[in-house]
């Protein structure tokens, strides 16, 4: 088993990103016996504070301070962690879109092998490590063996690993020699938040929410008189805002708005984690979708197997002639 | 520019329901409706937006059986210049760093400027497109969003967390991953694809792209999928069943009840 285990800390504002405690975790369950070391890379005092908060999760911190290095650019960090890891290191990602874009060019360029996407640890057989993916948006999952003799690098999913409840008093090792003078053929400009348009969703007590199993843009009207009928605002998974169909203000999900309402209703949405992930406080849940295998009913309280197309204007008249 | 677009055949997630064979070995695949992968059809019209804007060739390549040349074609179609398949039985089984390596075996045999790949595909792995630029020893970029183009470089949008775009430039040649939403893919009708139907696609195999016996495929994969399963069923969803009418009555009693009806 990789001996060297190394975690990649998101970092915000001075604050560890939720990732940062689910990866100490998962190290714990993926490498027994490890110390794991946590890299945190930034600039200034945040940097700091950043690495103050890694000490009480993991034994060891290494700080790369350096003013390249303020906004994660993976096209920095990548040739960074080809210096510093040790040949077979085993390195923990998030599976955010900083994991994403690090993660499969970092493993080649250690010679390790890649897992992405890690939902949970099956246990380990001498250099194999098991572990449990999904495949088809959710709809499978896969028993994957990874042969780490050589190192590997994993991306963990978001909420799969409880984050751990650690107490450590680590030591902060500054490193920033090592990263200094990296250059990148990609270069951070910067960030443009998302539009909010004239509704947010985020604000909204009860959503109705639609997806895919809409099928034609046509059809969209059963679903906002449905809404209105309700008195409650229209949301949307992914596929109805890429087709232009919705505003990108109405998107629930990780690359959308995270929303809290009291009651939500997904039409025609089968379920992907990163819908699922914009979600919180446990909403009444009401799933409707044609595919009894949909991920969606998973996560819902209460699941109807059904074509939202013959369901929507039933349910629409029912709930006019209630009020 | 001349710019080389990976696509990927893989199940219609739009069409399909994935159930499993009896042992998990594999999904049923008998009645499955195949297609291009989504976030790759995305890829090749932005490549196609990208040479009509400012001139060059577009090829489309996929690593996969004689059953990929249907979405080669369905491409071509679309706008790309040509295809381009690379096919051997000594590549099945490859994992995600063995279809890099077979690709940028591929790029190397050409002069390309700009690869594009799809985000991810049907195994949700995102790792292709950032495996192949390390290989090449290109820039990368995942999840893309814009791209403009510059004297020498791109200006590229990355679409992270909540929305939000990440706003870079990035030095030519490099490889960039492409989201969904990126553009608005054009339709493609029988007639389409009728035109490209004679045109010939090369079939590139692993001594023509200059891989040795070994390098890829299943005995140089460091990760296997064991199997498939499905995830003993949780609690889920207390299901209501019955008539769409008698369906719609309890819901709306449901709702009422939560506070759901405003």
């Amino acid at each position: 088993m990789a001996s060297h285990v190394y975690v990649l800390i998101a970092h915000q504002d001075g604050r560890l990103d939720d990732s940062a405690l689910e990866l100490a975790a998962a190290a714990a369950v993926l490498f027994p016996g490890a110390a794991p070391t946590a890299l945190v890379a930034g600039a200034g005092p945040e940097l700091e504070a950043a690495c103050a908060a890694a000490a009480a999760a993991f034994p060891e911190v290494w700080k790369f301070d350096q003013a390249a290095l303020a906004y994660p650019n993976a096209e920095l960090l990548r040739p960074l962690l080809v210096k510093v890891l040790p040949a077979g290191a085993a390195v923990l990602l998030p599976h955010s879109t900083l994991g994403m874009d690090l993660g499969p060019g970092l493993a080649i360029k250690l010679g390790a092998a890649y897992l992405p996407d890690v939902v949970a640890c099956e246990g380990q057989d001498g250099a194999l490590l098991k572990v449990v993916r999904q495949e088809y948006n959710g709809q499978v999952s896969a028993h994957v063996h990874c042969d780490t003799s050589r190192g590997v690098v994993a991306t963990l999913r978001s909420g799969a690993f409880r984050p751990a409840a650690v107490q450590a008093a680590g030591s902060v090792l500054d490193r920033s020699g090592d990263a200094a003078g990296l250059t990148a053929r990609r270069r951070f400009l910067d960030v443009v938040p998302a539009e909010m348009g004239d509704i947010d969703i985020t604000r909204e007590e009860v959503l109705v929410s639609v997806g895919r199993g809409i099928g034609e843009q046509d059809n969209l009207p059963l679903v906002e008189e449905l809404a209105e009928a309700m008195g409650a605002a229209m949301a949307c998974s992914r596929p109805l805002v890429d087709a232009k169909w919705l505003a990108k203000a109405r998107q629930v999900g990780t690359s959308g708005q995270t929303v809290k309402p009291k009651v939500y209703l997904a039409l025609g949405i089968s379920g992907s984690f990163q819908h699922l992930g914009g979600i919180k406080g446990s909403p009444f849940f009401v799933a409707v979708n044609k595919n009894p295998k949909a991920p969606i009913f998973q996560a819902a309280t209460v699941g109807v197997v059904a074509d939202l197309l013959e369901l929507v204007p039933a349910l629409t008249e029912e709930i006019r002639k209630g009020r | 520019m001349e710019i080389l677009v990976c696509v990927k055949r893989v199940p219609d997630m739009a069409e399909n329901e994935i159930s499993l064979d009896s042992g998990g070995a594999d999904i049923k695949r008998d009645d499955l409706v195949y297609s291009v992968n989504e976030w790759d059809n995305y890829a090749v019209e932005e490549a196609i937006q990208i040479v009509d804007r400012v001139g060059g060739n577009v090829t489309v390549v996929s690593v996969g059986d004689a059953d990929a040349e249907e979405i080669l074609r369905r491409e071509m179609a679309m706008g790309a210049n040509q295809g381009l398949l690379l096919s051997d039985p000594g590549f099945e089984g490859s994992d995600g760093a063995g279809v890099a390596a077979i690709l940028a075996a591929a790029v190397r045999k050409g002069s390309y400027d700009l690869v594009l790949t799809g985000a991810l595909a049907d195994d949700g792995a995102a790792q292709v497109g950032g495996m192949l630029a390390a290989l090449l020893d290109w820039p990368y970029a995942s999840v893309v969003n814009l791209i403009e183009v510059k004297d020498g470089a791109l200006r590229i949008g990355r679409e992270i967390e909540g929305g939000a775009q990440e706003r870079s430039e990035i030095d030519l040649p490099c490889v960039l991953s492409i989201q969904t939403g990126i553009n608005e893919p054009r339709y493609v009708g029988i007639r389409g694809i009728r035109k490209v139907a004679s045109i010939e696609i090369p079939v590139l195999d692993g001594p023509a792209l200059g891989l040795a016996a070994g390098a890829v495929g299943a005995g140089a994969a460091r990760v296997r999928r064991a199997d498939y399963f499905v995830p003993p069923a949780g609690a889920g969803a207390e299901m209501i069943e019955g008539s769409t009418a008698e369906v719609a009555v309890k819901l709306a009693a449901l709702l009422k009840a939560k506070g759901g009806i405003k």
